[in-house]
């Protein structure tokens, strides 16, 4: 069965949210940062900053808990609009997803990496799973604004 | 009676962006097989290709983690609502291999995922049939990297284990050549080596324990300079270095790149080992803030070492860098082990994570990488050196002389009183005629037989131990007396090469 998502591969970020997840990167450096993002047909309107929950270690891990997976779900119902996927950085590195990113991704959802480095975001960069889990495909980012 | 199942954003497209589904079954295991019957895209995302709930996936049933009930088999009643809530997590990249997006160009295969090749699974297969191994982890030490500081005593056996292990990049900075000294227990080394690269034959070496790694050589000492460039494409840092500069700026850059010291460290007959520099745990100045005055403690070439010895503790760094990067057992974290060979026994010490540390603390005041050499006190080479063998007794400096000047004086006849300061089992090996042996440590109360009215030239076997002598007999009033360079290993090199080396 092939589900396909009506938004296509295109994700844009409202200008104060394209800032506020660069904020975050830069704030938590060298740790990671991880956030929801919530919006409507592909377009971020509101951003969720959320605790990074690793027992990893969070300067090459995050992780979202499931209260507070409700909690980003119940934010996007409230506005009307949707959880459209969550962003998170990566201090030091490129924004591309890593095999872990890979492993623990949802279909449909669009993860944005922001790449921080020395403190100073950089690349942003959004990816959706591709539907037999094999790869992510890089999404167009920002290329509808103006 | 069915039950609910509430289903998250990211499933919705899977089930004709129902939020909830009514299934049927008794238990929590037999409704989430009738949701994944009736829509059956769920299944890959919600079980792995084994049939097991991914453990991204939590289920919940009412407002309990079906984890802490009976997981799958937990029984359902009639009007029990169950949810099916993402964890979602992700991650820097630890590997280059790991990089999924960038092979994502070069075809469908180029997934990043690392692959076992038959021969792999053969050769890794004791590893393969351990639960907490298996082929995931076994991917991961793959998808894995070490970077060893010196392929000496330390990271001879750490990085053969490591090798064979199938930890796919090992990183090996180091600047020697091998020498007749290093075969007592340096084992990636043999005798055929002896004045190759030490790099060359580690290299040799460990692609020859396993050909599937790989292995990066650094000719290079680690600086200030490259320090956090070499250490960020690696996942563990194992610091094999034999001096307290190299220590700290090893332990300051692990701190600051984020990256885990697997640390280690031999002398005589004793050796230490911990786990430094993770985010949660202490880090090496936490234990000691300050370096010791240079000359106190001695190194191994001065102090001798149990050949045996960095066997054991190289092969526990080893372990704490596969546990680390398998993220299974105990590590080695807040923890000081000291091992002492003559008694065959282990201690352990508990550390703390220091808030005041001025590089992991609250309040760091290292943010960048300093001069450890000045840090550690230990005096920059005089100018003069550079200058070679030839330069005259006017260049050297007040408190210094050479082998090859103190070789001119002794050939015009000039009178000059050698000290040794070395132990007695050294003055056998080796010695310059004429010499005269007070042990450093026998100076405080003997330097009364030395002549008040004679140039005094006191050496050691490398300069250190002798540094400490000449300044003390400063200290005392000795206003003629001198330090030799290089100890008689210099001496050796320069002037008398028919003698043997330590």
């Amino acid at each position: 069965m092939k589900v396909k998502d009506a938004r296509g591969m295109a994700l844009e970020l409202k200008p104060h949210v394209d800032a506020a997840i660069r904020a975050h990167g830069a704030e938590t450096y060298p740790n990671e940062c991880c956030g929801a993002m919530i919006g409507r047909d592909g377009v971020v309107t509101d951003t969720l900053a959320l605790p990074n929950m690793t027992d990893e270690g969070p300067r090459r891990r995050f992780k979202v808990t499931p209260n507070d997976y409700r909690a980003a779900e119940k934010r996007a119902g409230e506005l009307g609009a949707e959880l459209l996927g969550f962003y998170h950085s990566h201090p030091d590195h490129p924004a591309r997803p890593s095999q872990y990113d890979l492993d623990h991704a949802w279909p449909f959802f669009s993860y944005v990496i922001v790449s921080v480095r020395d403190g100073v975001s950089g690349d942003m960069t959004s990816w959706r799973l591709r539907e037999d889990r094999s790869a992510f495909d890089e999404e167009d980012l920002n290329k509808g604004r103006p | 009676m069915p039950n609910t199942i509430h289903i998250p954003t990211p499933l919705r497209p899977f089930t004709d962006k129902n939020e909830s589904v009514e299934v049927n079954g008794g238990t929590v295991g037999e409704l989430l097989a009738d949701l994944t019957q009736k829509y059956t895209g769920l299944r890959k995302h919600l079980y792995t290709d084994d049939g097991r709930l991914r453990n991204f996936v939590n289920v919940y049933l009412n407002d309990e983690d079906i984890r802490y009930l009976q997981k799958e088999s937990t029984p359902v009643k009639p009007g029990d609502a169950l949810s099916i809530v993402p964890s979602v997590a992700g991650g820097a990249p630890t590997a280059p291999a790991d990089r999924v997006g960038a092979g994502l160009q070069t075809g469908p295969h180029a997934a990043g995922a690392v692959e076992l090749s038959p021969e792999e699974i053969k050769r890794y297969s004791r590893h393969l049939i351990m639960p907490e191994v298996g082929m995931d982890g076994q991917k991961k030490l793959k998808a894995g990297s070490v970077l060893c500081i010196g392929a000496g005593g330390l990271g001879s056996p750490a990085a053969m284990y490591l090798a064979a292990a199938g930890v796919g990049r090992i990183g090996i900075v180091d600047f020697d050549v091998v020498d007749y000294s290093n075969l007592q227990r340096q084992l990636l080394h043999g005798t055929s080596d002896v004045g190759r690269s030490k790099l060359a034959s580690a290299k040799d070496r460990l692609l020859e324990l396993n050909p599937n790694i790989t292995v990066d050589t650094y000719e290079t000492t680690v600086t200030s300079e490259n320090a956090l460039d070499l250490f960020r494409d690696y996942d563990v840092i194992l610091d094999g270095t034999d001096n307290f500069p190299t220590r700290y700026l090893v332990n300051d850059a692990c701190v600051l790149t984020g990256k885990p010291n697997a640390y280690g460290s031999i002398f005589r007959f004793e050796g230490q080992a911990s786990v430094f520099a993770t985010k949660e745990g202490p880090c090496y100045r936490c234990l000691y803030p300050e370096p010791p005055p240079p000359g106190l403690v001695p190194s191994c070439a001065e102090g001798g070492v149990l050949g045996i010895l960095p066997g054991i503790i190289g092969v526990i760094q080893g372990t704490e860098a596969i546990k680390l990067i398998l993220g299974i057992g105990e590590p080695l974290i807040g923890r000081f082990l000291i091992y002492d060979a003559l008694k065959m026994r282990f201690r352990e010490l508990k550390l703390r994570k220091d808030p005041d540390c001025p590089v992991c603390g609250t309040h760091p005041t290292v943010t960048k990488l300093i001069d450890y050499e000045q840090f550690c006190g230990i005096r920059p080479e005089p100018a003069a050196h550079t200058t070679g063998a030839g330069a005259s007794v006017n260049s050297a400096n007040s408190w210094e002389t050479t082998s090859v000047e103190l070789k001119k004086r002794l050939d015009a006849g000039d009178d000059v009183f050698i000290l040794d300061v070395r132990e007695p089992n050294e003055y056998q090996i080796c010695r310059i005629p004429g010499s005269v042996l007070i042990p450093l440590g026998e100076l405080p109360r003997r330097y009364a037989e030395l002549p008040a009215d004679k140039d005094i030239v006191a050496h050691c076997k490398m300069g250190g131990r002798s540094a400490k002598a000449t300044e003390f007999l400063q200290s005392v009033g000795f206003k003629r007396v001198k330090n030799l360079r290089g100890g008689i290993l210099d001496w050796i090199d320069k002037v008398d090469p028919s003698q043997p080396k330590y």
